[in-house]
């Protein structure tokens, strides 16, 4: 089967990100080292390109190259949110890895081809394409985790993130094989058709999809590699993997579990709240014992997969779209923090522990009003993001009937404002560090002061974003 | 189109803030007059809407009503009824005192300072002004942040602790909060019917057993915030440790969004839950009483004592708000203002003696009143409005709550009574441990008399203790329609 020209103009925004990727890549070969910043423009052109042709395209609901892939709304939300994350996260990186001399054509080409991965599992509706998404999407970031190739903390990342990644990407192959074995087909809306059957091979199919998809977003007890993994990849690539992996992930557990067994929530809903709950309760409380920002901020994320899981785990529309709002306000306020990071050193190397945020805001009082923000946002707190997002998911929840997963949820949030606020706190106190002074330059501003309008504009102004992800709930089902 | 009152009133101090945000951090004394200027702005709307509000009407006036999130039901709605525009005028006298009383205190980061008062009062009077409960939640979370700044940076010793203990406390019990909230939404119709509006979720019936656990969870939210007995542990640590401002803050405006939850939230929207716990109210509100009674008694730090007081003193008011009848109810919150006046008075008292020598212990003091005659008559004037003595403010909403509570059950007041005579002892055996006796020789080339600013801060003040108590009218008059339509309300529900 030949796909149509209609099949392939709907692709456009991937083929842009593709090709960019590849130009890129080449053109990097070209340039004199120190002097490639022109790479970090075509990049941002090449994903701003992607974004305006996904928007352009708007949802589409028809099926394309045989029902494999679909442009519908639920594609249109999760692509803009991972293509928005990737053009912040160029951003977020340009100065770093010019600092530390590791730009390079295929740095950039690293990030574009995730965020290729991303698309296609936004947009999969194919077991088959979801899996060719989740492995474009991961074998990039293991490379770019190990990209600091001086540095053993960087290689022992990617090593890491590489085994465990691969093993899980076994399992969910596993798991479409049983699918399989059970309908004699990957396609999504065949899963759908015949799911309300007992097979227990289904189940065990069922369930090795999500082990697969929880190691990708980091959900407990799946989420040991997560803390190794930020502490030890560049300070960028955790900023772009804590987002662009999670945006894959939750695009494809929407896509599965709302989206294709949405008449079955009874049987999954239980065990997703337990995962919601257990990655919400380790995350919170483990991310009260960091001293590290980077760990902070890994089990910070691991704490947010969990209040995500919880718009999961409601089965509904509601607690889908409430998801989106959640993976937009989490970009902006996690990219926000990590543009905070990427703008300290101490002594040429990363300012990752806490105190090297002492005193900061008596330096530079907007750098920590910004950071305030975002620790605010992640905290959950009015009138934020972080507290419209949560409001959303825990609506869902108690919407759904699932209220102890919505009091565990609140109760959860209340931890976290305890380590947020401590950095916060950190940096309004004490005397500045001496060995601690400013870095990056103009790109890391641009994309902080983007993260922080985000944060507050989705706090106080959340209407508009609303009524975009709102469209994803129509899609599914 | 009117002119918006209520969003100039609510907006103003937050452009304030923003101003202050924009001014180099070198120019304190430009920071402080915008800051005052904000506060003050504030309060001539405050004002305009006190005069304009017409008596005798129950329903909300001023209202502004606009589209915020329609997919989910909550707009900005704002308006000011009996019951809360005493709380607005309260919130807007006692900020820009809080400002002044800041004005030589506060030299370390007076811009992050400035701009953390203004928020908070901003976030302040949103929470007395919203009708939309998500709104309402928005306002009363965003309260905390600048707060726990105020604590945590510019606080005694222990600030940090404190500061913690005070976001953490009260967080939590506002979490659950907003779980009823969204539960209460989703009782208010079939999907796509709903709404956040309190206007309309007060006509909806909730069922038992539902509505019982809906009201503990809003009540525990407000309890903490009072704070009811036991829930007080909190409010010893944040107000020692908070600067002068931030006690007269916490003390005056802030416990009183917990009794104002009360009035507004707990009893139109769960009446049934209100009559069949209002028992329990009752019995701690006496225990608290008479055990911040008590336990103020047993200080030796002045500010400790006044923040002890407090428990003891809204014990009152929560009594008041759970008699259930009218007297006890305009006596309630005639009492949320008069505290405010008080309480913020008690601190700014103390707050002038430790400007003066860093010591907020009764040892370190004696004999005061020789050294600052004119110090030791405003201190004579607040005291007395504290213990509620005839011609004061505290008399006529402590004598009303205690009027409308004996028509309930007489034993309460039996025992509240003891907690008026307490306050007479723990507060004169203060005045008379700082003011008389020998003077202290290590304090005295410090205690110099009070500043005209000082003076002026004490002055508004003073008026207001004896405006009150003579002629109380105006307020009363103003809430009587709406306090009689709210208790209409929770009687009508059989």
């Amino acid at each position: 089967m030949t796909p149509s020209v209609a099949d392939l103009r709907a692709l456009w925004p991937e083929l842009i990100v593709a090709g960019a990727a590849l130009v890129i890549m080449v053109w990097g070969t070209f340039m004199v080292q120190d002097r490639q910043s022109p790479l970090r423009w075509a990049t941002t052109l090449a994903l701003i390109a992607a974004l305006s042709e996904t928007l352009a395209l708007g949802a589409d609901a028809r099926a394309l190259f045989g029902g494999m892939y679909s442009r519908d709304a639920a594609a249109l939300v999760l692509q803009t949110i991972a293509l928005g994350g990737a053009v912040m996260a160029v951003w977020l990186s340009g100065d770093y890895v010019e600092r530390t001399r590791l730009e390079a054509g295929e740095f950039y080409a690293l990030v574009l081809v995730a965020a290729l991965g991303t698309m296609v599992m936004a947009a999969g509706s194919d077991l088959i394409m979801i899996f060719l998404g989740l492995e474009t999407l991961s074998i990039p970031l293991y490379v770019l985790a190990a990209y600091a190739r001086d540095d053993l903390r960087s290689q022992e990342a990617g090593m890491k993130y590489f085994l465990l990644g691969a093993f899980s990407s076994v399992f969910f192959l596993y798991g479409i094989a049983l699918i399989y074995g059970v309908t004699g087909s990957t396609s999504l809306v065949r899963l759908g058709a015949v799911a309300a059957s007992d097979s227990i091979m289904l189940r065990i199919g069922i369930g090795l999809l999500l082990i697969g998809l929880a190691f990708k977003a980091a959900v407990v007890p799946f989420h040991a590699w997560a803390p190794d993994v930020y502490e030890g990849a560049p300070l960028p690539v955790t900023a772009y993997m804590s987002v662009i992996a999670k945006v894959g992930a939750f695009a494809a557990l929407l896509r599965v579990f709302p989206g294709t067994l949405g008449a079955q929530t009874a049987q999954w809903a239980g065990a997703l709240a337990l995962l919601s709950i257990l990655t919400m309760v380790l995350g919170n409380f483990a991310a009260l014992l960091q001293t590290n920002l980077k760990r902070l901020l890994a089990y910070s994320s691991i704490a947010h997969t969990g209040f995500m899981m919880i718009g999961v785990a409601a089965g509904t529309r509601q607690g889908a779209w409430g998801v989106a709002f959640y993976l937009f306000a989490y970009t902006f306020m996690t990219l926000g923090a990590f543009a905070v990071l990427l703008m300290l050193e101490r002594r040429g190397e990363e300012a990752d522990q806490i105190t090297d945020l002492t005193g900061l805001a008596s330096r530079s009082p907007s750098l920590a009003a910004a950071m305030a923000v975002c620790m605010v946002s992640l905290a959950g707190l009015p009138p934020t993001a972080g507290f419209i997002a949560k409001f959303y998911v825990f609506a869902a929840a108690l919407d759904a009937g699932q209220t102890a997963l919505a009091v565990l949820g609140v109760l959860a949030s209340v931890v976290s404002a305890y380590f947020y606020l401590r950095v916060a706190y950190t940096m309004f106190t004490g005397e500045p560090q001496g060995d601690v002074s400013f870095a990056g330059g103009r790109w890391v501003a641009a994309a902080l002061a983007v993260a922080v309008i985000g944060v507050l504009a989705l706090g106080v102004f959340p209407a508009p974003v609303t009524a975009f992800v709102q469209q994803l709930g129509q899609a599914l089902r | 189109m009117t002119f918006p009152y209520l969003s100039a009133l609510l907006f103003l101090p937050l452009c304030g803030a923003v101003v202050v945000a924009l001014l180099g951090r070198r120019r304190s004394d430009a920071i402080r007059w915008t800051g005052l200027a904000a506060s003050l702005a504030a309060l001539g709307v405050a004002a305009v809407v006190f005069l304009r509000f017409a008596s005798g009407t129950a329903g909300m006036q001023f209202e502004e009503r606009a589209v915020w999130v329609p997919a989910a039901g909550i707009s900005y709605h704002v308006g000011v009824d009996g019951i809360s525009l005493p709380l607005v005028l309260l919130t807007a006298v006692i900020m820009p005192l809080a400002l002044l009383s800041s004005w030589t205190s506060v030299t370390e980061r007076v811009k992050e300072f400035t701009v953390s008062m203004l928020v908070l009062q901003t976030a302040l009077l949103g929470t007395f002004l919203s009708l939309d409960l998500v709104l309402f939640y928005v306002f009363w979370d965003a309260v905390l942040v600048p707060m726990y700044f105020i604590i945590g940076l510019w606080g005694g010793s222990r600030r940090a602790y404190a500061a913690f203990k005070f976001i953490l406390y009260t967080m939590a019990g506002s979490a659950l909060m907003l779980v009823a909230i969204i539960s209460l939404y989703l009782q208010s119709g079939p999907a796509g019917a709903r709404s956040f509006d309190l206007l309309a979720l007060r006509d909806v019936v909730v069922p038992m057993p539902l509505q019982a656990w809906l009201f503990g969870a809003f009540a525990l939210a407000f309890a903490i915030k009072v704070p009811v007995w036991p829930l007080h542990t909190w409010l010893p640590d944040a107000h020692t440790e908070a600067p002068t401002a931030g006690s007269v803050v916490l003390a005056a405006v802030l416990l009183k969004m917990g009794t104002y939850g009360f009035l507004r939230f707990l009893l139109p929207l769960f009446p049934e839950a209100t009559r069949q716990f209002a028992p329990l109210f009752a019995i701690l509100a006496v225990i608290g009483i008479l055990y911040g009674g008590a336990v103020s008694w047993a200080q030796s730090d002045m500010k400790r004592l006044v923040a002890m007081s407090s428990v003891s003193h809204l014990g009152f008011v929560t009594l008041g708000a759970f008699a259930l009848t009218v007297e006890a109810l305009q006596g309630s919150l005639l009492q949320m203002v008069n505290h405010g006046i008080s309480t913020g008075g008690l601190f700014l008292l103390v707050g002038v003696l430790y400007d003066r020598t860093h010591s907020r212990l009764m040892a370190d003091y004696g004999g005061v009143a020789a050294l600052m005659p004119r110090f030791a008559v405003v201190a004579t004037i607040i005291m007395l409005s504290s213990m509620a003595l005839p011609g004061t403010n505290g008399f006529v909403g402590e004598f009303l709550i205690l009027l409308g509570a004996f028509r309930v059950a007489p034993i309460y007041v039996v025992f509240a009574v003891g907690g008026v005579i307490l306050s007479a002892v723990y507060l004169l055996w203060m005045y008379q441990r700082v003011m008389h006796g020998p003077v202290v020789v290590a304090a005295r080339p410090r205690v110099v008399e009070i500043t005209s600013r000082e003076l002026l801060i004490f002055v508004p003040l003073i008026l207001l203790i004896f405006g009150i108590g003579l002629y109380p009218a105006p307020l009363l008059q103003r809430s009587e329609a709406s306090v009689r339509a709210l208790l209409e309300r929770v009687e009508a529900r059989r």
